[in-house]
Formats: C-alpha cells, sequence, structure tokens
C-alpha cells in the first residue's frame, strides 16, 4: 500500500503541469478576451456590438464541450492545421470563459457611477483616457470577486481536456485506473485535493488583487462573504 | 463669451429649455437662481457638453459647443470638437466627483499631464500652488475619501482651475455640505472671482452669495428665463411675481 | 477533399436528435435534482445544527472545488467497489449534475430565504404558527418566485454540460454525433450541427430567463 501510494502520487503529479498550466494559460487568454469583448460591447459603434455580441452569444450558447471536439477533431478538417492538444484546450478555455467574462467587464463598468464619467468630462478627458484612467480603475474591483468564480470553474474545466488527451492529472487518474482499480477512493481523493489546493491559490491571488485595488480606492478590503457564486462555466 | 440662441432642450415630453436665448460677457458672474425643475443645471450641463442641445445654438468664445462649421452649415458636433471647445470650460460638481482611484494631487494633475499635455513636474508645482490657495496643501497625498465634504469641494475647485479654464460653471456646490462647511468653500470661491478673469455660471441656493458675487442674476421658471438684473434690484425690488414668491419661500426657508 | 459537405450536415441530424432526447431527460432529472436538493440544503443550513452544519458547509465546498468528472467518475467507478450499487451511466450522470448543482442552488435558496424580510418571520412567530407553516406558508412562497430565475441559468448551465457524460458512455448530442462522424469518416459536420443544436436551445433559454430576472426585478 504505501508503495502504491507513492507510485499513485507520483503518476497524478506527472500531471499537473498540463493542469496548472492549461489553468494558467485559459486564464490569461480570459482575461484578455474578456476585457477586448466586454469593452467591445459598450463601444458606440454598432458593428462592433454585434460582432462582440456574437462571439459572447455564441460561446455561452454552444456547450464547452462541443467546442472541446469542435476545435480539436474538426477544426484540421477546416483550415488544415492540428493544433497540439494543450493548445487545443487553452483555446477553447480562454474562448469559452471569455465570453461569460465579457458580461462581467460589461456590468462592473456600467456600475461606475455616472458621475465618474462626468467629472472626466469636466476635465476635458478623452473617450480611451476616460475608460483608462477613470473608469477601469474603479471598475476592476467590482470585477475581481465574479472573475475569481469564473477561473475556478475554468480551472475545474481543465478536466475535460483528458477527453482530448491532454495528459493532466485527470487523464493520469484515468491511466491509474485499470491496475489500480482497488484504491480509486484514493485516486479520486488525491486528485480532489489537488483541485482544492488549485482553487484555493487562485482565490489567494484574486483576493490579493481585489484587497490591493480597494485600498487604492480608499476602501477597505471587501470580505468574501456573500459574493454571489456564478452558475457552471460551460 | 458665451452665448445662448434659441436653445430647446426636451428630455422626452419634457421641455426644460423653451428658446432660451442670452449672453454672458467676458469676466462676469452671473448666477441663475429658479425653482428646481426650471432649468438652471441643464444650462450648466448643456455648456459642459453632458446634454446635447434639441435644437438652437450655443457658443462659447464665438466658437458654436454643440455643433461644428462644416461647407455652409453647421452640423452636430463629435467627439474632437467637443474637446476642443471644452478646453475653454471647467465645471464643479454638487458631488465634487473626485475620482477616488487617484490621491489629491493626482486628481489635480491628471488633466493637465494627459489633456493639456504639461509636463508631471510641472503639473505638480501648479497643483501644488492651487491646494495652498484652498488651503490643502498638506493634503496633498491623501485619498479623495478620508477628507470631508468641505475638504473635497475644495479640491474640485483646485482641479477645475488647474485646467485654466476660460468659464468656470458652479452646479449647486455647497448644497451637499454640512452647512458649517459652506462658508469656507464660498469664501474660496469669493476669492476667486475676486483675483481672476474667469467668466463664472452659479447656479445655487446661496442668496446672501449670490447677491454679493454676482454681477447678474437670472431668474428661471419652466425653462425661460423670468427676469434678471443686477442683484440690488433682483433681490430687493423684483418686478415680477413669481421671483417675487421664489425669493419669498427661499429666504424664508433660512 | 472539399472542406464542407452539407449532405452530412443535415445526414447527422437524425442522430443528433435522438441523443438530444437523452440530453433533455437528463437535464431535466438533474435540475429537479437540483431543485429539491439545494432546497433542502439551504433549509438545513438555516437550521444551525451544530456539526451537520459544519459537515454540510464541507461537503458543498468541496463539491463545488472539484470538478463534475471527478463526481460522475465516483460515481460510476467507485461506488459499485465500496457500496455494490451500480448504476447505469444515464443515471449516473443525472445524480452526479444533480448533486452538483445543487451545492449551487443551495447558495441561490439562501439569498432568496434572506430577502424575505425580519418582519415576515416575526409576524409568523406573533401568531404562534408551526415552524412547517412558517417555512411552507410564509417564507417560501415569497422566496421560491425571486430564485426562479436563478434556477433557470442553472438549468441551462447543466444542459450545456451534459456532453461530458460522454466519458461515462452515455450517447448524448456529442456522444452521437461523433457515432455518425465515425460511420461517416468526417465529424465537422455533426459536430457543427450539435454546437448548433444547443446554441438553437439555449440561447431562447436565456433570453427568456434574462426577461424574469427584469420581471422578478421590477415587479
Amino acid at each position: 500500500m504505501p508503495e502504491n501510494l507513492d507510485f499513485i502520487l507520483r503518476t497524478v503529479l506527472q500531471g499537473l503541469p498540463y493542469t496548472a498550466g492549461a489553468a494558467a494559460g485559459g486564464i490569461a487568454l480570459t482575461a484578455v478576451l474578456s476585457f477586448a469583448a466586454g469593452l467591445a460591447l459598450l463601444s458606440r459603434s454598432r458593428t462592433v456590438r454585434v460582432v462582440s455580441r456574437v462571439y459572447v452569444e455564441g460561446f455561452r450558447g454552444t456547450s464547452e464541450v462541443v467546442q472541446l471536439f469542435w476545435i480539436y477533431f474538426a477544426l484540421p478538417v477546416l483550415v488544415g492545421l492540428q493544433l497540439v492538444p494543450l493548445f487545443a484546450g487553452i483555446l477553447v478555455l480562454g474562448l469559452n470563459h471569455g465570453a461569460y467574462g465579457a458580461e462581467i467587464v460589461r456590468g462592473a463598468v456600467r456600475s461606475v457611477p455616472r458621475a465618474q464619467y462626468e467629472g472626466a468630462v469636466a476635465l476635458n478627458l478623452g473617450p480611451a483616457q476616460r475608460m483608462r484612467r477613470v473608469i477601469l480603475p474603479q471598475a476592476v474591483v467590482e470585477m475581481l470577486p465574479p472573475f475569481n468564480n469564473l477561473f475556478i470553474q475554468l480551472l475545474k474545466n481543465t478536466s475535460l481536456l483528458f477527453l482530448i488527451q491532454v495528459p493532466e492529472i485527470f487523464r493520469q487518474g484515468e491511466i491509474l485506473r485499470p491496475q489500480y482499480g482497488g484504491q480509486l477512493g484514493l485516486i479520486y481523493l488525491v486528485l480532489a485535493v489537488l483541485y482544492l489546493a488549485l482553487a484555493l491559490l487562485i482565490t489567494f491571488a484574486t483576493g490579493r488583487l481585489e484587497r490591493v485595488a480597494a485600498r487604492r480606492l480608499g476602501r477597505k478590503a471587501p470580505g468574501r462573504a456573500g459574493v454571489p457564486a456564478t452558475g457552471g462555466g460551460l | 463669451m458665451v452665448r445662448f440662441e434659441n436653445v430647446i432642450k426636451r428630455f422626452g415630453d419634457n421641455e426644460v429649455c423653451r428658446e432660451l436665448s442670452f449672453t454672458v460677457a467676458p469676466g462676469e458672474f452671473v448666477t441663475l437662481i429658479g425653482p428646481s425643475g426650471s432649468g438652471k443645471t441643464t444650462i450648466l450641463r448643456l455648456l459642459m457638453t453632458l446634454e446635447r442641445v434639441t435644437s438652437g445654438l450655443i457658443e462659447v468664445g464665438g466658437e458654436p459647443l454643440s455643433h461644428m462649421p462644416r461647407g455652409k452649415g453647421l452640423v452636430p458636433a463629435d467627439e474632437k470638437h467637443l474637446r476642443k471647445v471644452r478646453k475653454r470650460i471647467g465645471m464643479v460638481f454638487q458631488q465634487f466627483n473626485l475620482f477616488p482611484n487617484m490621491d489629491v494631487l493626482r486628481n489635480v494633475t491628471e488633466a493637465p499631464v494627459h489633456v493639456l499635455g504639461e509636463s508631471r513636474d510641472a503639473a505638480e508645482a501648479h497643483a501644488m500652488a492651487l491646494l495652498e490657495m484652498v488651503g490643502l496643501a498638506d493634503r496633498a497625498r491623501e485619498h479623495p475619501t478620508r477628507l470631508s465634504g468641505g475638504q473635497q469641494q475644495r479640491v474640485a475647485i483646485a482641479r477645475a482651475l488647474a485646467m485654466r479654464p476660460d468659464v468656470l460653471l458652479l452646479d449647486e456646490v455647497t448644497s451637499a455640505l454640512d452647512p458649517e462647511l459652506v462658508a469656507g468653500v464660498l469664501a474660496l470661491l469669493r476669492k476667486i472671482a475676486s483675483t481672476t478673469d474667469i467668466t463664472f455660471l452659479c447656479v445655487t441656493h446661496e442668496m446672501g452669495f449670490a447677491r454679493e458675487v454676482s454681477d447678474r442674476v437670472m431668474m428661471f421658471d419652466a425653462g425661460r428665463v423670468v427676469e434678471e438684473g443686477t442683484p440690488d434690484v433682483l433681490f430687493t425690488d423684483p418686478g415680477h411675481e413669481r421671483t417675487r414668491a421664489f425669493l419669498h419661500a427661499v429666504l424664508d426657508r433660512r | 477533399m472539399d472542406a464542407w459537405k452539407w449532405d452530412l450536415f443535415f445526414g447527422s441530424f437524425p442522430y443528433v436528435a435522438r441523443g438530444l432526447l437523452v440530453t433533455l431527460k437528463i437535464t431535466l432529472f438533474g435540475s429537479l435534482l437540483a431543485y429539491a436538493l439545494g432546497l433542502l440544503f439551504a433549509v438545513l443550513l438555516r437550521a444551525r445544527i451544530p456539526v451537520a452544519h459544519q459537515l454540510l458547509r464541507g461537503f458543498i465546498e468541496a463539491i463545488r472545488s472539484t470538478p463534475v468528472l471527478v463526481q460522475v467518475f465516483v460515481l460510476f467507478w467507485l461506488m459499485p467497489q465500496a457500496t455494490g450499487i451500480k448504476l447505469d451511466a444515464e443515471t449516473t450522470g443525472v445524480l452526479a449534475l444533480g448533486v452538483h448543482y445543487a451545492c449551487y442552488t443551495a447558495d441561490v435558496y439562501r439569498a432568496g430565504i434572506d430577502a424575505v424580510p425580519a418582519g415576515q418571520w416575526e409576524a409568523a412567530t406573533a401568531l404562534s404558527l408551526p415552524r412547517s407553516r412558517v417555512w411552507l406558508g410564509v417564507v417560501l412562497p415569497q422566496a421560491v418566485p425571486r430564485v426562479v430565475p436563478a434556477l433557470g441559468n442553472y438549468t441551462i448551465s447543466m444542459f450545456k454540460e451534459v456532453p461530458l457524460l460522454l466519458a461515462i458512455g452515455v450517447l448524448d448530442v456529442l456522444n452521437r454525433a461523433k457515432e455518425f462522424g465515425a460511420d461517416n469518416y468526417r465529424v465537422i459536420e455533426a459536430y457543427t450541427m450539435a454546437g448548433l443544436v444547443f446554441l438553437a436551445l439555449s440561447y431562447p433559454a436565456s433570453i427568456l430567463v434574462r426577461r424574469l430576472e427584469r420581471r422578478v426585478a421590477h415587479p
């Protein structure tokens, strides 16, 4: 049993770089797409708004697993380019969660009081300056709690990448199942603990960011209680 | 300096400015009084380009504000034109509207650096001089929310002055303040009015202040100028029944 | 090889539609389980029974911070070993998704119950109504309508999450599309059809929920 534990741990941990990498890459892409699409949803130009809306509704409306299969198995037929599984996975995680993040950004920007916009106009700041220097720094504080939920959702969904053969921790667990069926409980416990630890890491990081951002606004760091959880991220 | 010509502003069915025409001379201090909903604040917001006119023309310094010349006629202004004409105008708000994501000094320097293109050093030196004048130089590195309402409003005044406006709009700047803080802000405005050649348009319910600093007072009701005149005449011998009733009401309330 | 074959696109529809019936069935029963269990969790948490409260909170946190796939596999592979109970794949899916989403709907109900003014509890107590009547007659009738849009959102999320059950062999929309693709050596048309089927159902549903949200917010 102890030597089994050692082997099980080692095998599962081999997947950790993939899980962490997929989560980190997915989160980075999500952040970029959320801001790009979220600000585009607020654009003056109707065309820009419509393009962004199509992206957001398209990715929120179709299933993340279907998107994964589409990009990994179907896209190569169209463009003749087979993506490395991990990159296909990061792409789908980012595109999918970016669509949800866009609504977070849009909502947070709209929650900044109109008086702040007017104050910026009265100082003759231009549209881009108003957004970058006045509105966004205040909106970011509102975004961080929902983004935390979104990122944890994304972390959990890295497990879907096992369906396209990415050797992340869930797939490593699957590799063990045939031979170590007797220790399934242990395998799943190890997986759960790893996901939990990574989730805590994300919460810790966004919590830090939130405190920094709140202090800049002269507010006390808000507690995490009462933050509404987002839905399943698919 | 400021000219309104047949300005109409409607919000839905509600006409808040009805064919309004008036001019304000350079350096003049004009106070707008009248019951709430009479359109005074809307005039300031139109001048600050926070609202757009429904029809009519507004000029500041001889340039059309809401419209820009194209070909022979005038077309509604685009953002570029608005930024050009806004340069002349500053505004102080009832609720201060300081930016909570910047400290006091940064609130004052942000626009000079990023709009006027001043160097940060020059902008900070100017800002410190202004903060000195409003009596808050020692609070430059503090966060606006740590300041009292009166102090925040004095910072907002310094922030508006830092842009070197030709026209300064004061929108009920003491209405949100606790009574004991009002006097300090009014004294500061009095000082600025008497030492600069800025043109002021001021909406206030402080009749004593209006009487003391104004060159001219305009009484509004239902989107029209009911009557105007020097404060001495208008406050002591109003010619219009509406003005009399209004003054009676506000002076009694105090 | 040409890039797109319309006959395969349309030809995949009957397959995908058959999978859709399974997907909808799992979504329906999974949602009902999530609604009922989530309400039970919310009421239990509110009762603040000493040890049970901490255990339930811990359970909810654990479920929420681990992937639903792990939970599916625990039920599908581990539970038969541990208890001798073997469920078929679809039932496993209903159970796993139902329990997973119950840990989210519990929060939705909690917020709904918190939104019932304290005066309502006090009035019910003043009438010395029995506890069950306070809940069934006073609190829940006020709390539940408020939470309907949020529950609807979770059902839409669950609907889109069903395809992951192909990992345990459920013949849902995606699995049927995959099957069809394998038979024809081309997957792109069938997967596109699968995506469009999800969009065609979840987009109107989400518009409906948004409309409900507005009505609840401004009655």
